[in-house]
Parts: C-alpha cells; structure tokens; sequence
C-alpha cells in the first residue's frame, strides 16, 4: 500500500503552527550540497515565484479570513445584518449566552453530542477495521459496503431515518415483529431519545469511515511483527493491546479529530430530524446560529454563537492533539 | 500464516450479520419506495406488486433533473478551480524557505481549524450586498475559498517530498516557471490529485447548509436542497419521499460503487500516516 505523504502528516492537522515554525524538513535535506544549490537558484531568481500565491490566496482571503475576523469583531456589537452600522456592545452578546437557556443549553447539548459520536463511531469503527482486517473471504465486499453510507448526503440519510424512526416507521415495525412492541416509540417527538437517535444516524452514516482510516493503520503493521508476536504466544486480545493500538495512533488522532469537529459542527441532521425539537431538546450551536439569524435577525447574537463554537473546536483540537502526540511519541 | 479456521468462518457470519443490519435502512429505501401509497403489507417484507410511480412522481415534482445539473456544475467548478490555484499555491510554499513563504503557510493553515461558521454571516451579508444570492457562483466562490487550505495542505505535504531535479531540468532548458509547473510538475502530483478531487467533490456535493442560505427561496437549488423543498411538500406521503430520497443517493452511488477502490483509498490515503 502505497501512501503518498510523509508519515508526519497526520500529526500537523490539529497544530499547524509548530509545523511553519519548525519549518519544512523534507527541503532542508542533509549536508550543503543542496544548499549550495538553492543559492545558486536565489541568483539565478527563485524558480516558483510567489504571485503563484495570488489567486488561491486571494479567494481564500475574500471568504475565509476577512469573514473570520469580521465575525470575531461583529460579536462584541449590535450589528443586524441588514444595515451597515452598529454599536459596541462588549461581551453583552455572551452574557446573554450564558443567561439564554437555551443558547446555554445547546452549548453544553453541542459538546455532549460531539463527545457521544466520537466514542461510539470510533468503538465500533475500529470493531469493524479489527473483524475486517482478518482472512475472512467477504473482507473487501465488506469494506466496500460498510463505507457506502459515508459518501451519502447527510441530509438524505437523516430524512430517511426521520422515517424510519416515525410512529409508523420501520424500527418500531420491526420492534412489534419480535414482540418488543412494548418498547415503541416516537423516538424523535420524545425529548428523552431524540438527540441519541441523531447521534445515532451520524453514527450510522459514518463509522465505516473511522473503520477505512483505522483499516489503513492496521494494513500498515508489518507482517513479521504478528508473526513474532504470535511465536512469543500471544493471544489476539493481548495482541490488540500491545501491538495493534499503539501502532494505531496516527489513526487515532485523524478519527478523533475528524468526527469530534464534525460532532461540534453538526447541523443538517438536526435540521432534517427534528428541526431542533421536541422543546428545543435537540438544539445545537449550528441549528441555532441558523434559527437566530435568519428567524429573529439577531446576527450579532448569533455571530457570538459561532465564536463559542470556534473556541470549542479549538479547545478540543489542541487538547487532542496535545493529549494523542504523547500517546503517539510513547508509541514509536 | 494466519489460516482460516473455524473461528474465522464465525467471525465472517458475524461480520456479515453486521453488514446486514447496517443495510437495513437501505432495503426499507428501496422496499417502499417501490410500493404504491394504498398498499396495506407490512413495512418489513418486501413488496408484493412494485410499482415505479413514486419515482415519476418524486422526478417531476422536484426538479431533480434541474438540482442534478445545478449540483454538478458547481462541484465540477468549484474543485478544478482549487484543484488548479490550490497546487499552484503548494508548489510555492513547498519550494520556497523563505520566512513569507513559511508565514503565509500558517495563514493557510489556520483555515483548516477555523470553522466556517465564524463567517458564515458576515459573508452572507457580503454575498447579499453583491446581489449573488441565488447565484451558482456565490456557492462556486465559497467552495473554492473553504477548501482551499486543505487541498493547499495536502499538496504541500506532497511535494516537500518530490525531488526538485525535473522542473529545474526543465527550467534550465528555458522552460518559464509557469510551463515547468504545468508540463512537469503537475503530471507528478497525480496521486494527490486524486485524493484533493475525491474529498472535495463529496464534501461540495453533500454540502446542505450553504446552498440553504445562498440559494433558498430562489428558483435555483442544488441536489440536497431540491431534496429538501421536496421532501417538505411530501411530508406525508413516504412512499414518493422514499423514491425522492433514492433519485437524490443514485448518482453518488453510482460513482461510489465504479470507482470505489480509488475514493476509499483518497479517504484513507490522504488523511492517514
């Protein structure tokens, strides 16, 4: 199996910071020979000329980094999206936040969330890598299906479930078929279920792709290393233990990152689902920065929800990263 | 060395056994779409008289047709454009050390962390202003602008690690930079193009929340909001939702199944060590 980037790649998505400060190992090389001849270049006038930079950088700018920082700035104001002035506010945008209910609930409802999909997705995708990752004869048919739903519009996926977890719909249908009718239910009417059934269908959708990056992770271990083991005695659950995770961690740390910031970004399922209800139970960041700015036309309000929610990612990205670099030097 | 035994033969029944639970809500799909609304059978077993109504209801009603093209055009458009400016970039932050080169790479970056609806709302209110609301190219902008700092990531990364001795070959036989990226550098990247084109195409094509605010109330609509505005008018009737719902996964799942060993390789190949 061929991988086309360096083996340090993985690791510079959660801090891209360190990698530019550290600069770029690959072009340094060993000893002077090319350094003599990147002087030489410098003479004879740099071969990849910087206005190279210019059009992506400049759309990049337009709807990337001059949004970011008019957001960041258009929070602390009263700003209502329709005219061009507005007042500093300072943090008033943020108390009230946290004195919403809820807004404050979906923040909390929000990490909650991001937490739930990232355990569940990633236990039973890597299950999934483990049994696939074996002699079993279905091994590719069963890749190529698990990972199916993964390509699917979200949105698609959850107005399917949407009617699969109806009164009338299938699960409970097939709930009165095994006799456990008494277990039926509105599953997404009902405030106490609605926000696992959507954790659910996002588990649903995408476990076959953290099983595909820890499938890739596990086909990377050399061969020799389980015969070893396996001349030392160890036993498959021993084996997991000692062999499998920790060479895993690269896998680790993509799927954690990925489904994490996915889970604090959610919106389209909670849309098509429940559109945020039963009473505002399944309200995340997203579905609400939607409903306050383009329901009520409180932009600023909803800007500072969109700030919480790029501090979370944050947060999350850089503890992650900090926690699974250590995990990832002890490995190696 | 590892033989297939007794065990193995359990776990390919479980595996399987998995695989079909997970496609249960794929059969309901394809069972009730299938069914006409009057039919009384049980949800579960498979439909006695099928019936293709639905999907003739659901396609003319939608505009599928119409959202299909929409969706097309703007993804097609959207990844040349950061596949083309997105390599173009890389190759100068790959190439050159300099401290600008090394700074604007973190500008870059800082994209891949910051989510997109930080300014989501000032660019909207831009993208109003500018009268592109309900423009194809509004969504054509955005793409390429958020996805740039991936693509940028990717090829950066892979061309730190390609030999520099064939564009400066090229270079010293008088090739402008411009040609020795296009003629020499380019044809290299292949491997990494193909994972940029695959992440891309799918994450623009099931994006649903950016053409909700650019396009919604407009005539125009890509696949998920078409889907969306349809599956509202039909809310009640889950039999044409259903067929709806299979117009909308086909094409996706057509390219999925004919080129699958390439687009699970770009999942896995780009991200992962």
């Amino acid at each position: 199996m061929t991988q086309p980037l360096p083996a340090s790649t993985p690791r510079v998505t959660g801090d891209p910071g360190t990698r530019g400060a550290t600069g770029s190992p690959p072009a340094q090389g060993p000893g002077g020979q090319k350094r003599t001849r990147r002087r030489r270049r410098g003479l004879t006038g740099s071969r990849a000329p910087w206005w190279f930079l210019l059009p992506a950088l400049s759309i990049y700018v337009f709807v990337v980094i001059v949004p970011s920082l008019r957001g960041s700035v258009l929070a602390f104001t009263d700003w209502n999206g329709l005219t061009p002035d507005w007042n500093w506010v300072g943090f008033e945008n943020f108390a009230r936040i946290w004195e919403t209910e809820i807004a404050r609930d979906a923040v909390v409802r929000t990490v909650v969330i991001a937490v739930a999909v990232t355990v569940v997705q990633n236990g039973i995708g890597l299950l999934l890598a483990l049994g696939v990752n074996t002699r079993i004869k279905s091994r590719n048919l069963l890749r190529v299906f698990l990972f199916a739903p993964a390509v699917l519009t979200p949105l698609v996926v959850a107005y399917l479930w949407r009617n699969l977890l109806a009164p009338t719909g299938a699960v409970n249908a097939l709930l009165d078929a095994v006799g456990l009718d008494s277990w039926q239910r509105a599953w997404l009417g009902d405030s106490d279920t609605a926000m696992w059934m959507i954790v659910g269908i996002v588990v649903w959708q995408f476990a076959g792709y953290s099983m595909v990056i820890f499938l890739a992770g596990l086909q990377g271990i050399p061969e020799e290393i389980y015969e070893a083991a396996e001349l030392d005695g160890a036993r498959s659950v021993r084996r997991f233990f000692s062999i499998e995770l920790p060479l895993l961690a690269p896998a680790v740390t993509i799927n954690l990152m990925l489904s994490i910031i996915g889970g604090i970004k959610l919106f389209d399922q909670v849309y098509a689902t429940t559109g945020g209800g039963p009473a505002n139970s399944t309200e995340t960041l997203s579905t609400l920065i939607y409903r306050y700015a383009f329901n009520s036309g409180q932009f600023s309000f909803a800007i500072a929800m969109a700030v919480v929610l790029t501090i979370l990612v944050s947060v999350f990205a850089f503890a992650q990263y900090a926690v699974l670099r250590r995990g990832e030097r002890r490995a190696s | 060395m590892r033989r297939y035994t007794a065990r193995t033969f359990g776990l390919e029944l479980v595996m399987l056994a998995t695989t079909l639970v997970v496609a249960f809500p794929l059969y309901i799909l394809v069972n009730l779409s299938v069914r006409s609304r009057s039919s009384t059978q049980s949800i579960l077993t498979p439909t006695t008289d099928p019936t293709f109504e639905n999907y003739r209801t659901a396609w003319e009603d939608a505009g599928l047709g119409r959202a299909l093209l929409n969706s097309t055009f703007v993804t097609v458009l959207s990844v040349a454009i950061v596949v083309v400016f997105g390599s173009l970039a890389a190759y100068t932050l790959a190439r050159v050390t300099r401290a600008w080169s090394k700074v604007t790479f973190v500008v870059v970056m800082v994209g891949l962390l910051l989510p997109f609806q930080l300014g989501m709302l000032p660019l909207y209110s831009t993208i109003r202003d500018l009268g592109l609301l309900g423009s194809l190219w509004s969504l054509v902008l955005f793409y390429a602008g958020l996805q740039m700092p991936f693509a940028i990531f990717l090829y950066t990364g892979f061309m730190r690690a390609l030999p520099s001795d064939y564009e400066e070959a090229a270079m010293l036989d008088g090739c402008s930079p411009i040609r020795a990226f296009g003629q020499v550098v380019f044809p290299l990247l292949r491997a990494i193009t193909g994972t940029v084109i695959i992440l891309n195409a799918v994450f623009i094509w099931n994006d649903f929340l950016t053409p909700l605010l650019y396009l919604s109330g407009t005539e125009t609509a890509t696949m998920p909001l078409a889907v969306s505005t349809f599956v509202a008018q039909y809310s009640s009737n889950f039999n044409v939702v259903f067929a709806g719902l299979l117009i909308g996964m086909v094409p996706v799942l057509v390219v999925y199944f004919a080129m699958q060993r390439h687009i699970i390789k770009g999942f896995s190949g780009g991200l992962k060590a």
